[in-house]
């Protein structure tokens, strides 16, 4: 195999794997808040299609990579006022969320299939950093999307683990009752997370309708918000390992393609089950990983929270 | 004065019956506005979903034919949640059964034997019990998250279907379109009064009854709820959660693999490229909304197989038929919201 084909290939690598990454990093935040939020694959649909939408109608991108992270959010809204304010089962009111959201952009895509839009993001080599020799072409000739999720890693890392927003966040995960007692909003935290994870999920789905393949088709995620879901698992809830994570699946699709592409004697049927299987198998180590050496979930996650009353 | 919350003692009949009829209506008001701000008339809209679900004695034959897979998936769901097993994988469970069962009825192209379709309904039951058996067993023994697990595995399915009927199965007769030869006369389940509904009613009928004395007179049953509503004591008592949870996912898969094999025995006739249109996902709905009653989930799967019917045909005056789905997720949308009122009750406090 010479150079190219390995660049070309982990440079699509990095374009599969950020739409992932992107989702992950938003349920990371969410799950942190105690909030599991299995809406994700409806948030990235609505994302993608109001995103590709606006930049239709605007031929800005950016303007529909706002549009998306702001519907992200507000579907998150749906889901964070149904499991905080009403304390809803929130496995039921993700799936609602996802179920809403396939709908929905199944309704409102139908006037946008097979429609050019006239401008997306395509990639924008970084001067000087592009002639590193082997990693410069791969990581530094990318969309700005792929810049951007770039700085959110360290960026929310350190938010999480480094700052006294962050603490208060992974107390509420893990300890509601004792977060409220040092004075944190339990509820506001919650929402605001919810919502930002929303918003994440809404760019990731941007980034499938507006860099990734600059076309709307229905159900286009396919399936890679619950491929998300399982790489907070296996990320242990941590933004740098989500990192890991989504590249690995990136990989996972990018040598699919290629062998696709080459015409590899396996039906493409079969090679694209790989990435479902794969999480699957993932998944089951990173359970297994984790309950070995007693990382859990934050231990909140899913459970309403219900102040004691004052009388 | 404020209004509070307050837990209820005990629920309340008229709440838990309320709960879900607004739920619905009140996702219909909504719709009805999603169908008029995209430049329908909502009233035209909703009568001619009306007349396509129930308007006439094919309406409703129609009608029933769609809920008959929404019935099976359902109950098998129900049962899972009732365990507090999440298994959204009845989509792919109800793809396997038929694939399954296409298996059966294409091996024996001239089969007009009477045991042609006891085998088929036997593949149907086990392909869809083993696809549901993966994420069962991955719960059992290593707590792996079954929701993620059943839900990859219904892409799996699909694909796994497709292959056949896009490669080897594929009709040669069929100008390359994604199906196999039709299935012969002998796989095919019988149909009543001239109608399309068939055989598979009354399987699906059968499986509620089953259900709910299964739930309400059986050892299983009972460790079921208990397991369902307090894992530790389950635990405690000594019952076998690791053997409950392999049975609950064998029987669930089981009945949407019984639930794709009555669709291809039945209805299509032969296997092809999507054979379900989400039944697997609405019937997630359907169980919830039936508060997980085997019996309640018959009477809920025919509002909804009514709901699919009258989408297909809302597509006449050029709306389309996702507009059933958006419905759908609002409906478990108030359901959840509604649902506070279930375990809550509003009430004025005055400040002290």
């Amino acid at each position: 195999m010479n150079l190219d084909i390995v660049i070309a290939t982990l440079s699509a690598t990095i374009k599969a794997g950020t739409p992932l990454l992107l989702a992950t990093l938003g349920e990371i935040m969410a799950e942190r808040a105690g909030i599991l939020n299995l809406g994700l694959e409806g948030m990235m649909l609505v994302g993608a299609l109001s995103g590709f939408i606006v930049c239709f109608l605007t031929s800005n991108p950016w303007v529909g990579l706002l549009v998306a992270l702001a519907s992200g959010a507000i579907i998150a809204l749906i889901h964070a006022a149904l499991t905080v304010t009403l304390r809803a089962n929130q496995v039921v009111s993700g799936l609602a969320v996802t179920l809403f959201g396939t709908g929905l952009s199944g309704f409102l895509g139908k006037m946008v299939i097979g429609v050019p839009i006239p401008n997306y993001f395509t990639p924008i080599a970084i001067p000087g950093l592009v002639n590193i020799p082997f990693l410069g072409p791969i990581l530094f000739r990318q969309d700005p999307l792929v810049y951007l999720s770039y700085l959110l890693v360290p960026l929310l890392a350190f938010w999480i683990y480094r700052t006294r927003p962050g603490l208060h966040l992974r107390a509420v995960g893990e300890n509601p009752a004792a977060a409220d007692a040092l004075g944190v909003n339990v509820y506001g935290v919650r929402y605001l997370y919810t919502l930002i994870g929303g918003a994440l999920a809404g760019m990731a789905g941007a980034y499938l309708s507006l860099a990734y393949t600059p076309v709307w088709i229905e159900n286009m995620t396919a399936g890679r918000g619950w491929i998300a879901i399982a790489l907070v698992i296996f990320a242990t809830w941590d933004p740098f390992k989500a990192l890991l994570g989504s590249y690995l699946f990136g990989l996972v699709d990018a040598v699919q393609f290629r062998l696709q592409a080459v015409g590899v004697a396996v039906p493409s049927f079969f090679l694209n089950m790989t990435p479902y299987l794969a999480t699957i198998i993932v998944l089951i180590f990173a359970t297994t990983e984790t309950a070995r050496r007693r990382i859990g979930a934050p231990a909140a996650l899913g459970l309403p929270y219900e102040r004691e009353e004052k009388s | 004065m404020s209004l509070v919350l307050e837990k209820r003692e005990s629920s309340s009949p008229l709440v838990n019956f309320l709960v879900p009829v607004l739920s619905v209506l009140f996702a219909l008001l909504l719709g009805a506005l999603i169908i008029y701000l995209s430049g329908f008339d909502p009233g035209v809209a909703y009568m001619e979903m009306l007349s396509g679900a129930f308007g006439s004695g094919y309406a409703i034959s129609e009608t029933i034919v769609k809920a008959i897979p929404l019935m099976l998936c359902a109950l098998g769901v129900g049962l899972a949640f009732k365990t507090v097993l999440w298994n959204i994988g009845a989509e792919g469970q109800l793809y396997m059964g038929a694939w399954a069962a296409g298996w059966v009825a294409l091996s024996f192209p001239q089969g007009q034997s009477w045991w042609l379709i006891p085998l088929m309904m036997i593949a149907g039951f086990l392909a869809g019990a083993l696809w549901g058996l993966v994420p069962g067993i991955l719960k059992a023994s290593l707590n792996v998250n079954e929701i993620i697990t059943s839900l990859l595995l219904n892409y799996v399915a699909i694909l796994w279907v497709d292959y056949f009927v896009y490669g080897p199965w594929k009709d040669p007769k069929g100008y390359g379109f994604p199906f196999t030869p039709f299935f012969g006369e002998g796989a095919w389940l019988p149909t009543f009064f001239g109608t399309r509904v068939h055989l598979g009613i009354v399987f699906a009928l059968f499986a509620a009854i089953i259900i709910y004395f299964l739930l309400k007179s059986t050892r299983l049953g009972y460790e079921i709820r208990v397991i369902g509503e307090n894992p530790r004591a389950a635990k405690y008592a000594g019952m076998n959660i690791f053997r409950n949870i392999i049975i609950v996912f064998i029987i669930s898969g089981g009945l949407a693999g019984l639930a794709g094999m009555a669709e291809v025995s039945g209805v299509i006739h032969r296997l092809q490229h999507a054979i379900s249109p989400g039944y697997g996902y609405t019937a997630i709905i359907i169980a919830w909304l039936s508060r997980l009653n085997p019996i309640t989930t018959v009477l809920v799967a025919i509002l909804f197989g009514g709901l699919l019917v009258g989408g297909f045909s809302v597509r006449s005056i050029g709306l389309s038929e996702s507009l059933v789905y958006v419905i759908q997720g609002i409906i478990l949308f108030l359901l959840l919201a509604g649902d506070i009122l279930t375990r809550y009750r509003l009430s004025w406090r005055g400040r002290s």
